[in-house]
């Protein structure tokens, strides 16, 4: 095979379009694209609807205005529990929300991997889950139990972002961390997934044992981005931990006048080659101590 | 232990909600319930299950904090999200977590607080796993901080696990799953184990009076019948505590740290 799906990052996220929805891998600070969330900020990017579990990318395209709309279960960043700028964002109704429980993102995530409409579930019954959510209906089930569940709707995404350890050109993955979380149901549930990668091989030939790292067929994947260190100041296993120093800078920048534009101005506008420099470079970042939970 | 913190005594009160529950995954999240599902494995239920608190089933509980250099946790299977939910929806778990807010239904919310769902006062995580955990297996709570605005007086801002209020179930929703064992707060211990499930006190810690309790909650509560005194953790327990906490992080939970059994005024 000769063909590549290799772009660069700002072409990659130039095959984005105002309004879509979009699917971020990763779990709260952990292996979070923030690479392509960047790219993001960077662009003209608008009217975004989000499906992540949350993380510093929710609060950065909150912050930017980037989003119209978000489908999560939580934001957080672990040691730093509640994420500023999706509060400030949340607290001034100026996003829209559709709130689920974990497993029903999940759910929803596998129902448009399947093709499906919907799946059952017990998750999200007798709480304003349901309440709340005049999209959500619920099902009894057609056998004797008669048995009444939520029909989880299929969570179709337009486009899926996933940072992963190794990619080649052709969309071959290896997730090398503890847990893949649900980067598979993304890339399963999207139309079109950007896959970043810390390092890329022009094929990947490896053993059995390595091969099970792979969590989704490369027909999944449409673009892949080379982006070192592209999941900073997010935990990427086994490569580095979290940059707590840099997530408490960035948390702190909330209760400040204008500081989101001065985060903005000193680490994203520069251009991610900046961004590596001024957070101290490769060799830093590979420093990162991981994380004991 | 007359000198354990109380701090402590919640660990020690925390790790009896996971007596006799057979094997099961014990999921105590953050300091002190995590300290007492550690300790109840450490001690009178060696049978239940617990991870890393990230992606791994070990077979001796993990110390909280920075580890020694040569420490490799007892890794026993392998738990990830995705296998956690599968855990949660065939019921084999207990968790005990710290809600926002609790009501006289049992109900507790941990996504955002203030009348207006649309603009919160406050925005807090998001529902996480509530809703799935408390309609499939066993929850309890941890309460650092006992006051009205915990325990509110009316219904939830925002019903995130659900609880006993019949209202809220439909016709045909399984109800049988759900079920709410205790709550440990500074003060007490409570349940929701009253007529139609109303919430008891079961426990007071030493110093804390029934009517101290009541003025912190925004709801009745019944006292059960000789209501005692919570147990202060024995010198076994203490020096296990200890050890699982290496670097004192439950000293940093309650503010001012403060004894287990007030000094005299």
């Amino acid at each position: 095979m000769t063909f590549t799906k290799q772009k660069t990052a700002a072409e990659a996220i130039a095959e984005l379009r105002d309004g879509m929805t979009i699917g971020i891998g990763g779990w709260g600070p952990r292996r979070k694209p923030m690479a392509l969330v960047r790219e993001i900020l960077r662009s003209p990017l608008r009217d975004l609807t989000i499906v992540s579990y949350g993380g510093p990318d929710v609060g950065m395209l909150c912050a930017a205005g980037k989003v119209k709309k978000l489908i999560f279960a939580f934001v957080t960043m672990d040691a730093i529990p509640l994420e500023p700028y999706y509060r400030k964002a949340r607290e001034s109704g100026t996003i829209q929300i559709e709130e689920y429980d974990e497993g029903m993102f999940e759910w929803g995530l596998r129902a448009a991997g399947m093709r499906m409409s919907f799946l059952p579930t017990r998750c999200g019954l007798a709480t304003d889950v349901l309440a709340k959510n005049p999209r959500l209906k619920t099902i009894a089930s057609p056998y004797d139990d008669g048995e009444v569940y939520v029909a989880m709707p299929a969570l179709k995404l337009d486009a899926a972002l996933i940072h992963v350890n190794e990619s080649d050109k052709i969309g071959n993955t290896l997730l090398r961390g503890h847990d893949v979380f649900f980067d598979n149901l993304f890339a399963r549930a999207s139309s079109h997934t950007i896959v970043s990668t810390e390092v890329l091989h022009d094929r990947l030939t490896v053993d059995a044992e390595t091969a099970k790292q792979n969590a989704f067929e490369r027909y999944l994947v449409q673009t892949v981005v080379h982006a070192p260190c592209g999941a900073h100041p997010t935990y990427l296993g086994p490569n580095y931990g979290l940059d707590m120093d840099h997530l408490k800078a960035y948390n702190a920048s909330a209760s400040e006048e204008g500081g989101w534009q001065k985060y903005a101005d000193e680490f994203v506008n520069v251009g991610e080659e900046a961004y590596l420099a001024k957070v101290g470079g490769a060799e830093r970042v590979s420093k990162l101590k991981l994380p004991v939970y | 232990m007359s000198d354990a913190t109380l701090a402590e005594l919640m660990i020690t009160a925390a790790s009896e909600t996971w007596r006799n529950n057979g094997e099961l995954l014990a999921s105590g999240i953050t300091t002190i319930p995590r300290l007492g599902a550690s300790l109840a494995k450490m001690t009178h239920s060696p049978e239940l299950l617990m991870t890393d608190s990230e992606a791994y089933l070990v077979s001796e509980p993990a110390p909280l904090g920075p580890r020694a250099a040569d420490y490799v946790p007892k890794f026993e299977g392998y738990m990830s999200f995705d296998r956690v939910f599968e855990c949660v929806w065939g019921g084999k778990r207990h968790a005990m977590i710290g809600p926002t807010q609790i009501d006289r239904w049992g109900q507790t919310n941990l996504s955002c607080v203030g009348p207006d769902y649309a603009k919160p006062k406050s925005a807090v995580l998001g529902v996480r796993g509530l809703p799935g955990n408390s309609i499939n297996h066993i929850n309890s709570f941890f309460v650092p901080a006992h006051n009205t605005r915990v325990f509110v007086a009316g219904e939830v801002d925002m019903v995130s696990g659900v609880g006993y209020k019949a209202e809220r179930w439909g016709a045909g929703m399984k109800r049988d799953y759900a079920d709410i064992r205790v709550v440990v707060t500074d003060l007490c211990v409570l349940d929701f184990g009253g007529p139609d499930h109303a919430a008891r006190v079961i426990s007071l810690h030493p110093g804390v009076t029934f009517e101290q309790v009541q003025a912190a909650t925004g709801f009745p509560l019944i006292a059960i019948d000789n209501l005692g005194e919570t147990a202060l953790p024995t010198a076994e327990q203490f020096a296990i505590i200890r050890k699982l906490d290496p670097h004192n992080m439950r000293g940093m939970v309650l503010k001012g740290n403060p004894p287990a059994i007030k000094a005299a005024a």
